[in-house]
């Protein structure tokens, strides 16, 4: 994690390697008391003392990007405070199972800023026995199929979402494929009729 | 929002970039046809409250969440719309066999007369598990898999999901790599542009642009062919660089490329820019405001179509692609029409491109030179320990990638092509997640078509240009 985190410019932000240690310790709830160097982050994160901010580059690249943890109790307000911030272009909402980690799912929503031209990865993390996140269709009208989409292959449920029912699966469908406990390579074989019993 | 009146006004941009002489007839045709761009910016409540599409389908008070997870639910929606139906108004289904869908989308239209009142994508038809397949494959093996989502941008496919992976390694790429990287995906955006112009073109019935742009998709499809052995999937950028160096003689391929397609382009340039059945088809049609593709995540050439001037080439350069010239084309109503204006240049644009590309390209590796990515050469195993054991190590394990979690994208031919990988150490990603343009398109098709007349569909759809094995991977 650290070596992935180190920004790879050499910077001039000296509080920069402070929001790096924070990587080290995602379970922490509070943040260190410097603020992100990038403003628009800045104001994103500024009513959230439980946001854990940190940078990554891109590849063979100087432009950044950010990634934003925060509780689930804070979802629904950093993005609200992310859309005020003017980081209002819907692009991706993805969710990861950590399996066998304590709070096992992980969703993540992807903005960008077009004016600030930055990028915001906010992400939050949810437990096994209670897989919901608040929806925010309301913020963003796009979330709405990505909301399906994670809900149909991890199970993770969007109280308030409109439409939650699967998207990319029949509807008839056992189980959420994406999560790390369903089994690979169980799809019993309905056709059999080349097969020696007959 | 500062940034909001930024992108509703591309004056400045626009006017350098649009095509002149397509500016003028259009512009008088436009102005005698607007009857669907009026009032389309005020249908549309947005945030406030999301009445569009899928959910709008469905009858009110009812959960259907609790329904499927109890096993009551009703598996088609079909079905439990006709109870709840107006007796003027019918549901007619198009697709998934439905040629202008352009493979396996559906759509339900809910239709008062002509005019498609609510319409409701449905999706899933094409789906085979990609991301829980990249789960099981090692990073050499995932290019192979990625490459097949959006197979009409095979590589950028693979420079996503290789520029992801030398982000978690934390490597460099040689010049030579990067370059050959740009040359072979603005190309594949030529590619791909030319079969949407030549699907636009039949969909709304030009029959002879099917075969014209399929003509100069070809001579693209041969130096593909011939760079990499393969037209489609070609799993030729892989992390740490391509496969192969360039083939002999392949400036003069693409020289000839460059000549072939330049020549078509103003050859479709000629059959449809004043062309009167072809403008009152698309102009008007299909319209999408700047702040719906902010909510819908309507990335590319869409978006461009609409106003924003956002190109991940120009804000989050990658594959030093900032060094080359190029201009990115936008336009103002966000039409099909605009669609048509937009993609014509882009595919001007990778040309310009890919001229500086052969003029100023580097010499030396094209793949990274590290022992832990890249195998040694045949060679050197007989010679060294070292060697042996790199070989071997990375023919039985794969490459080692540091735990963490990426994202990187980059410009596809139809917009943000994404990449997310959750590495927990090892040989084979814990997560793979794929940003496609495409699925985020086809959600937003109810917003371009509600209102709009049945015939309107099969030009909006095109002008979309979905890829279905991108929607449902």
């Amino acid at each position: 994690m650290a070596r992935f985190v180190a920004p790879r410019a050499s910077s001039d932000m000296p509080d920069k390697e402070d929001t790096v240690d924070n990587a080290a310790r995602p379970e922490m709830e509070e943040s260190a008391s410097t603020p992100p160097a990038n403003a628009a982050i800045a104001s994103v994160v500024r009513e959230f003392p439980d946001a854990v901010v940190t940078e990554h580059s891109y590849a063979s690249s100087d432009v950044t990007y950010h990634r934003v943890e925060v509780l689930v109790d804070s979802w629904v307000g950093i993005v609200q405070a992310a859309r005020a911030a003017g980081f209002d272009f819907f692009i991706d909402l993805y969710a990861v199972d950590h399996y066998s980690q304590a709070p096992r799912f992980e969703v993540g929503l992807n903005l960008v800023s077009l004016g600030a031209k930055e990028r915001v990865i906010l992400t939050t993390r949810v437990p096994y026995d209670d897989p919901s996140v608040p929806t925010i269709t309301s913020e963003f009208a796009g979330a709405n199929f990505y909301e399906r989409e994670a809900y149909d292959l991890f199970g993770i449920v969007f109280p308030g979402h409109p439409d939650l029912t699967r998207i990319l699966l029949p509807d008839d469908w056992d189980g959420y494929p994406l999560r790390k406990d369903y089994d690979i390579g169980a799809v019993p074989v309905q056709f059999k009729a080349g097969s020696a019993d007959l | 929002m500062s940034d909001a009146t930024n992108v509703t006004d591309p004056a400045g941009e626009e006017a350098a970039a649009e095509p002149v002489q397509a500016a003028s007839v259009a512009d008088e045709r436009r102005a005698a046809h607007d009857i669907w761009v009026s009032g389309t910016e005020e249908r549309y409540p947005f945030a406030a409250e999301t009445d569009e599409g899928a959910q709008e389908m469905l009858p009110e008070a009812e959960d259907p969440a609790a329904d499927i997870q109890s096993g009551i639910a009703v598996d088609d929606d079909f079905l439990r719309e006709s109870d709840v139906l107006a007796d003027e108004r019918q549901i007619i289904n198009m697709g998934p066999q439905h040629p202008s869908t352009h493979g396996v989308l559906r759509l339900h239209l809910e239709l008062e007369g002509e005019t498609i009142r609510r319409a409701k994508p449905i999706i899933g038809y094409l789906h085979t598990g990609m991301e829980k397949t990249a789960e099981a494959l090692n990073y050499a093996q995932g290019s192979t898999n990625v490459t097949r989502m959006d197979y009409l941008s095979p590589f950028h496919n693979e420079l996503a999901f290789s520029l992801t992976v030398e982000q978690l390694l934390g490597i460099d790429v040689p010049e030579r790599a990067s370059a050959i990287r740009v040359l072979m995906t603005e190309l594949n955006r030529v590619a791909s542009h030319l079969v949407w112009v030549a699907t636009q073109g039949m969909d709304i019935g030009a029959l002879s642009m099917m075969i014209y742009g399929w003509r100069e998709r070809e001579v693209c499809l041969d130096f593909f062919e011939k760079t990499t052995g393969l037209r489609m999937n070609h799993n030729y950028i892989r992390p740490g660089g391509v496969a192969a160096d360039l083939p002999h003689g392949w400036e003069d391929d693409v020289a000839n490329l460059i000549d072939a397609v330049s020549g078509g382009l103003d050859e479709y340039e000629e059959l449809l820019n004043e062309n009167p059945i072809f403008l009152d088809r698309t102009m008007g049609v299909g319209v999408m405001t700047p702040d719906e593709c902010k909510q819908y995540g309507i990335t590319g050439p869409m978006a461009r179509a609409s106003g924003i001037d956002w190109d991940l080439r120009k804000t989050a350069p990658y594959c030093g692609i900032d060094q080359y010239d190029f201009d990115v084309p936008t336009g103002v109503h966000g039409d099909v029409h605009d669609r048509y204006t937009v993609r014509m240049e882009e595919m001007r644009q990778s040309l310009r491109i890919v001229e500086q590309v052969v003029a100023g390209m580097p010499s030396g590796d094209y793949r990274t030179e590290d022992r832990k990515v890249t195998p040694p050469p045949r060679a050197r195993i007989d010679e060294s320990m070292e060697a042996l054991i790199h070989h071997f190590k990375l023919f039985t394990e794969g490459i080692q990638v540091p735990e963490g979690t990426a994202y990187q994208a980059v410009e596809g031919p139809r917009g943000e092509i994404g990449c997310l990988l959750v590495s927990k150490g090892g040989a084979r990603p814990w997560r793979m997640h794929w940003r496609a343009p495409s699925f985020a398109a086809v959600q937003a098709l109810p917003v371009m078509m509600t209102d709009s007349l049945l015939a309107d569909v099969v030009a909006t759809i095109a002008s979309v240009d979905p890829v279905l094995g991108d929607v449902d991977r």
